[in-house]
């Protein structure tokens, strides 16, 4: 592959980050590590003890792994919407973005289903959902949804990756044997002809169309879980699109805090601007805005009716000495804060923006541990029970270890990931340079030629 | 397939035989109908039992043909239930002094920890002025159960003969079931069950619930390997003042025990209620309004247990306050 001036400045730039595997990433993935392995040890525990050792009990039967769960699936949508849409739409500045924003989709569409696989009592048994499947359930929609999803994510971000693979086989790179071959096996022969460019194209635009909507039915399909319930709190009729809208929100944060931080890590200025930043803050204040809206209209409607299921959990959402506080975080962060960062000119900065994304992020999270606890915690019968571990969940360390193990896992495989690919896509260049400079394309005597 | 008078006609045989071996003579009445409450004391080989005279007469264990969980059918049966019959129970709430004899009865039927309770009883209170009242409550075997619905591997199901039961083998134990019923039946087994060394070989049957496994969800079954042998639930023999009707709504019949009556007629005569009909759960438990009570309230709060006491001391200060 012969790569245009533009091309080889890029990716000159994101070399040493695949050649060298520094003493920064290094540290950081042993830091990440010690994570998983105490989580490891954590999961050991409650397979050999049995889920005793969480806070989980009969009447909240689920807790941290569930809010887990419709975590990192939420930030999934980072690229299956905001690529999927933007490269729908044309969007030209979505090409540096977009190898991150795929990225996140398939590292947490890969952990978040660990989290449910925490909540199941015999693992032994799974393939039981495979061999007694029950269509009714809704954890058999989820198991297709998010399989679904979870492959189509891998095309998406693979088929953006073939150039690519094709850039690195070629380029000479100082590195270990295996990983060369492993590029050449991963760019399955692309040269870069004409119909092996179209093939591509074709291919992505199909899968940006398919991914769009199989990312909206996963979410809907997992807000089902706790809307086809007869429990108040979940029983709503708007949870799929609340769901969806907060999982595109939370997704467009953390895209932002990735490009915030290989940005600076990896100094990405020229190619991460400001202008990435300000655009997804203005698709982040859309979203936030649309999901206050959907908060306000969800919790107003529950409280104003006030009947008396809904408003025992209302009561317990809103009273400052049970969730209220975190109630209030969650909406002041989650909503009010993002929003006016973005609106107000002189906080639209990166900095600022990332900022906010990350407080939003944490709220988003803090928000889905809201709609799990405060309703398992108000059953329709009196508990009247004297163990206090039935009454009121709280997790244990158990869980606590489990979900920093899963958040590291998210950035181990980041850490990992760069390494391997470049952060910024190199190829996708090519396609603009050459509308610009028309002259620098290849011959197709050079690109017809197997090597 | 066995035809419904078949069934009934053999657990009344096995019942006579059952009666003739303890040497107790006993007139049968009606088809689940057993009027003698057996009380077996643990690992002794004298067995108490009363007979219809109310005479307690001590027996050899040995002359007994041993009842005890002897039903095990196959999971096909276990699955498909008791041809002909339409399980349905009856609670009057106006005799409950919340005695707990339904609940250890059902400890010890199905080899329970004593705080993991399959049947409990609750006080509930309606309103702020409402009075108080005992509230035992099974699993109401619905007939649009959500339970049923989110199970993702079949492992929880609804018979024909209208029981909810649960398939311990092939639970995932992802607790959706439990999340989904609305009424907190459901309970799991969060750690390896505690159960007697000779329970633990026993064949595993969905009709008897145990052994019980770690990490699968159980509930109440209303006892169908009992009503196999012609046996009514141990909750309702054991409960004192025939606060459970069990029976067939087929046949239209149901007893306490002490008094065999049209199920129809029971439901229609006390304003018989469903709890939490408006979910639209269809429950197979019907309640007759505390109306009329036999026993005030504290009759059955004074003398428990303090840890039992605990849990209904709030609702019941908060009425005498």
């Amino acid at each position: 592959m012969e790569l245009n001036k533009y091309q080889q400045e890029i990716f000159e730039k994101q070399r040493p980050t695949i050649e060298k595997f520094g003493k920064r990433a290094w540290m950081w993935s042993v830091f990440f590590l010690l994570w998983v392995i105490l989580g490891g040890y954590a999961l050991y525990l409650q397979i050999a003890v049995g889920h005793s050792v969480t806070g989980m009990r009969d009447n909240v039967v689920w807790g941290l792994y569930i809010a887990n769960f419709i975590f990192f699936i939420g930030i999934s949508y980072a690229g299956a919407v905001i690529s999927g849409i933007l490269h729908i739409l044309q969007v030209e500045w979505r090409k540096p973005i977009i190898r991150i924003a795929e990225m996140i989709t398939v590292v947490s569409t890969m952990i978040g289903p660990i989290f449910i696989l925490l909540c199941i009592g015999r693992l032994d048994r799974l393939h039981h959902l495979f061999l007694y499947p029950r269509l009714q359930s809704p954890i058999t929609w989820d198991v297709f949804a998010i399989g679904t999803y979870f492959t189509g994510s891998v095309i998406f971000l693979y088929l953006a990756l073939i150039k690519d693979f094709a850039i690195y086989r070629d380029a000479k790179l100082d590195i270990p044997k295996w990983q060369q071959k492993l590029y050449k096996l991963l760019a399955i022969g692309y040269r870069g002809t004409q119909s092996q460019k179209k093939h591509i194209k074709v291919s992505t635009n199909l899968m940006a169309i398919i991914i769009v909507p199989l990312a909206i039915i996963v979410h809907s399909v997992l807000s089902w879980i706790f809307g086809m319930t007869l429990r108040p709190g979940w029983h709503s009729t708007i949870f799929g699109p609340y769901f969806v809208l907060a999982a595109i929100y939370s997704g467009t944060g953390v895209l932002i805090m990735a490009m915030w931080v290989y940005r600076r890590m990896y100094k990405l200025h020229s190619y991460l601007t400001d202008k990435h930043f300000i655009y997804l803050g203005y698709i982040m204040m859309i979203l936030g805005a649309g999901y206050g809206y959907f908060t306000f209209s969800e919790y107003l409607t529950d409280w104003f009716a006030s009947e008396k299921w809904n408003s025992e959990v209302i009561e317990k959402i809103f009273n400052p000495a049970k969730y209220g506080w975190y109630f209030l975080y969650s909406n002041l962060f989650g909503i009010l804060i993002p929003v006016i960062i973005v609106a107000i000119p002189f906080t639209r900065k990166p900095n600022f923006i990332a900022l906010a994304s990350f407080f939003m992020v944490l709220a988003l999270w803090i928000k889905r541990y809201l709609i799990i606890v405060p309703t398992l915690e108000s059953p329709l019968l009196p508990m009247q029970d004297t163990r206090m571990e039935y009454i009121k969940y709280s997790a244990t360390w158990v869980e606590w270890a489990l979900t920093f193990a899963g958040i590291a896992t998210f950035f181990l495989f980041f850490t990992l990931i760069s390494k391997f690919v470049t952060i910024i896509p190199i190829s996708e260049f090519a396609d603009k340079e050459k509308k610009a400079t028309p002259a620098i394309e290849p011959s197709t005597e050079n690109n017809t030629n197997p090597a | 397939m066995k035809q419904p008078e078949e069934i009934v006609d053999n657990s009344r045989r096995d019942f006579i035989k059952t009666a003739a071996l303890a040497t107790i003579a006993t007139a049968a009445c009606g088809s689940l109908v057993c009027s003698c409450s057996t009380e077996k004391a643990p690992k002794s080989d004298k067995v108490k039992l009363l007979s219809p005279e109310g005479e307690i007469v001590e027996v050899d264990s040995s002359y007994l043909n041993h009842q005890e969980h002897m039903a095990i059918v196959s999971k096909l049966e276990a699955r498909e239930g008791i041809a002909g019959k339409k399980f349905v129970m009856v609670v009057d709430l106006s005799r409950c002094k919340n005695a707990r004899k339904c609940v250890s009865a059902c400890q010890k039927w199905h080899y329970r920890p004593e705080d993991t309770e399959w049947l409990t009883v609750k006080l509930m209170k309606d309103s702020e002025k409402g009075a108080p009242y005992w509230f035992p409550k099974q699993c109401f075997h619905c007939d649009n159960p959500p339970c049923v619905k989110v199970c993702p591997v079949d492992a929880t199901y609804k018979r024909d003969d209208g029981l909810v039961l649960i398939d311990n083998e092939r639970c995932i134990g992802c607790k959706f079931c439990m999340a989904a019923c609305p009424y907190s039946t459901r309970v799991f087994n969060w750690d390896e069950p505690v159960v007697p060394d000779y329970i633990k070989d026993q064949p595993y049957s969905a009709e008897t619930g145990i052994p019980a496994r770690i990490g699968t969800v159980e509930k109440c079954d209303f006892c169908p390997d009992r009503s196999r042998e012609g046996l009514l639930p141990p909750c309702v023999e054991a409960c004192p003042n025939g606060v459970f009707y069990f029976g067939d709504e087929n046949e239209d019949i149901v007893t306490n025990g002490d008094e065999t009556v049209s199920f129809s007629q029971l439901i229609k005569d006390g304003g018989a209620y469903r709890f939490m009909e408006d979910l639209g759960t269809k429950p197979r438990v019907y309640y007759l309004p505390p109306k009329d009570r036999q026993f005030p309230v504290e009759r059955g709060y004074e003398d428990l247990p303090e840890n039992i006491k605990e849990r209904f001391k709030s609702t019941m200060e908060g009425t005498e306050g």
